[in-house]
């Protein structure tokens, strides 16, 4: 096996799923890399698809009804849809964990949280019951649970706490890679910061790589190394943090940042993006954005786009990108 | 004579009894509101913020009698109309309408976008004739932005933005001068909820509207109100201009909700330290267990409003 560069290597991904309307591509192909210990940021906004890359990746996409249609996930090398049920056990829960938006449902409500904890260390690392529970108690303290929480059952637990077990159970097996699905957007702010703070300490301390899959620039700016946009199941920029928010190229990214109302200065007016993102089952036969965009023009209506990669670590697929000068 | 102003809303409160823990031990009150005061003038926009579970959503509903308030008064052109009997109530119920979080929830599936803001008007405008009705309802559909062929569809057929768009205008319908509301962009996608922040500003302008504008996103009640209330476990801890709270926050909490917001710009963040765990003291400060800067005495006495400059209100020992 060649050492693989990018832990996580996801190529050209096509994903589909069967609708009562008809077959929808609700990804059309993304690519993105992440290296070790890097956070890299999906941003989008609602349907555009982040969520379901991130449950191909972990291959939990309901095969009844969606599947990847083309391109092809390598996790360490291994390309994940070719890999063996015994294979697959052995990366999934083990070097690549997930944690999702609303904990209260990711979590067994009829058994502790303790057990829930226990039962996991026992199956993957195969340890005894004296062990996994020493293991399972020094892993709630790493969240910020305290011991006699053990026994305790979700729905006696706070969305915050729930989150934070979830966080517990991801990092047991030292996964080398969490992708975290929208993690904080069900909580409280000063209880989301909490959390954030939580993960970025837990990912330094261990090496560990993160899929931040959020739809709050806040987030990204503040715990993301490197960040892709997406929109309509496309990724229409990929850029370092702060590039991206200091001169985004793609004009989606930069209405985007300009709609969202500062906490800390007072705008008369904000600008805003004309109508909404169209429904997968009219996606735009240009670039999927020109409907919407202020630059869009006959070539953009007409043609779409394909990835460019304008510095080193930054591509955009737009056929006007702006300069800095504009942005 | 001074004209009242619009709103004026005294010790509002909202108590629910407690599931007893056992029959041999006495039933607890919980205190979801808890003497809420607050005054709002014509054209203005008080923002509430507050975490899930401060009990702003249960004000809102108050106001326009939703939900029975435990006591206090919610007085409008000085009049109380908790006082009131239903039939007497109507007149100023027609003058304050509520914006819902989920649009899609609010209007009934199997109406047309027309049948549900012509009811209102059947209710509350039963002079109207139909010939009216429909001519009102083609008028409030293009003043959110939509066109009067819309009213002819049914909910299911608008996206989130265009359904709030609709939830707008049934509120509009009776020519409200006050509007209550409830979290009205929290389930919109960014780019969606600028057109609509943008939209109620601009029905603000045109009609001399007020709005309570209950949010729990900080930056979005910034950019839509003049005063804000910050509300904690049921109480107001702190109010005061846009002004006043955002760039010179008094009360911990304010303080706290504040420094958490995740910023797009970096900015300086002094770090704050973790606070130890205390004992909830019953009798003090509700936010004594997650305060940096507590003292004996804030477990002792709950801390009453002052005003620590002009309009500037907080309930804190030490702001």
């Amino acid at each position: 096996m060649t050492l693989a560069a990018h832990l996580l290597d996801v190529q050209d991904l096509h994903v589909s799923f069967n609708t009562r309307r008809g077959p929808v591509v609700a990804v059309a192909g993304i690519s993105l890399q992440v290296a070790p210990a890097e956070v890299l940021a999906v941003v989008g906004e609602s349907g555009c698809g982040k969520s379901v890359t991130a449950m191909s990746i972990m291959g939990l996409l309901d095969p009844r009804k969606g599947r990847i249609s083309q391109g092809q996930v390598l996790f360490d090398g291994h390309d994940l849809d070719k890999a063996s049920r015994r294979q697959l056990d052995q990366i999934r829960g083990h070097q690549l964990a997930m944690i999702f938006q609303d904990p209260m449902t990711s979590l067994n409500p009829v058994l502790s949280i303790g057990r829930q904890l226990i039962e996991t260390l026992r199956r993957h690392l195969k340890l005894d019951a004296e062990q996994a529970r020493t293991q399972a108690l020094s892993l709630l303290e790493e969240v910020g649970i305290p011991a006699q929480r053990l026994d305790a059952y979700p729905h006696e637990l706070s969305g915050g706490m729930c989150q934070r077990v979830m966080i517990a159970l991801a990092i047991s097996c030292n996964p080398r890679l969490l992708i975290a699905d929208e993690p904080t957007t069900a909580l409280d702010v000063t209880v989301q910061k909490q959390v954030l703070d939580l993960l970025d300490r837990l990912r330094r301390q261990r090496d560990m790589a993160m899929l931040l899959i959020t739809h709050d620039l806040g987030v990204v700016a503040g715990y993301a190394d490197r960040a892709v946009v997406m929109y309509l199941g496309q990724l229409v920029e990929q850029a370092p943090v702060n590039e991206l928010f200091a001169a985004p190229a793609h004009p989606y990214t930069r209405a985007l940042l300009n709609a969202m109302p500062d906490i800390d200065q007072q705008n008369a007016r904000l600008p805003s993006i004309a109508g909404s993102v169209p429904d997968l089952h009219e996606r735009p036969v240009g670039c999927a954005f020109a409907p919407r965009c202020e630059y869009a023009d006959a070539r953009c209506r007409e043609q779409p786009p394909q990835a460019v990669e304008i510095t080193p670590g930054r591509a955009v697929r737009c056929w006007k990108p702006l300069n800095e000068t504009q942005a | 004579m001074t004209t009242p102003p619009l709103l004026q809303v005294r010790e509002l409160s909202k108590h629910y009894a407690a599931p007893r823990s056992s029959w041999l031990k006495p039933r607890t009150v919980v205190k979801v509101v808890d003497g809420v005061s607050f005054d709002l003038a014509q054209g203005q926009t008080l923002g509430l913020v507050g975490e899930s579970g401060s009990g702003k959503s249960t004000t809102g509903r108050m106001l326009l009698r939703l939900l029975p308030a435990s006591s206090g008064q919610v007085r409008v052109d000085g009049q109380d109309v908790l006082a009131l009997p239903m039939g007497e109530f109507k007149p100023y119920r027609q003058q304050m309408q509520m914006i819902f979080q989920d649009p899609g929830a609010s209007l009934n599936p199997a109406y047309t976008i027309a049948q549900s803001l012509e009811e209102p008007l059947q209710v509350h405008a039963s002079e109207l004739g139909k010939a009216e009705r429909a001519e009102r309802v083609a008028q409030l559909l293009e003043q959110v932005g939509l066109k009067a062929a819309h009213g002819q569809r049914l909910p299911h057929e608008f996206s989130g933005g265009q359904r709030q768009r609709i939830g707008i205008a049934r509120a509009l319908a009776l020519n409200p001068r006050l509007i209550v509301a409830d979290e009205p962009v929290s389930a919109l996608d960014v780019s969606v909820q600028s057109q609509i922040l943008n939209l109620m500003q601009d029905l603000k302008e045109r009609h001399g509207l007020s709005y309570i504008f209950i949010a729990h996103d900080l930056a979005v009640v910034r950019h839509m109100s003049d005063r804000i209330a910050v509300m904690y476990r049921g109480r107001i801890v702190e109010s005061g201009s846009r002004d006043q709270l955002y760039g010179s926050p008094a009360h911990p909490y304010t303080q706290l909700l504040l420094a958490s917001v995740p910023r797009m710009r970096a900015t300086v963040q002094t770090p704050q330290a973790p606070v130890a765990p205390i004992a909830a003291a019953s009798g003090g400060c509700a936010f004594i267990q997650r305060c940096p800067r507590r003292s004996p005495l804030c477990a002792e006495a709950a801390p009453l409003q002052r005003e620590i400059s002009p309009q500037h209100w907080a309930a804190c020992h030490h702001a």
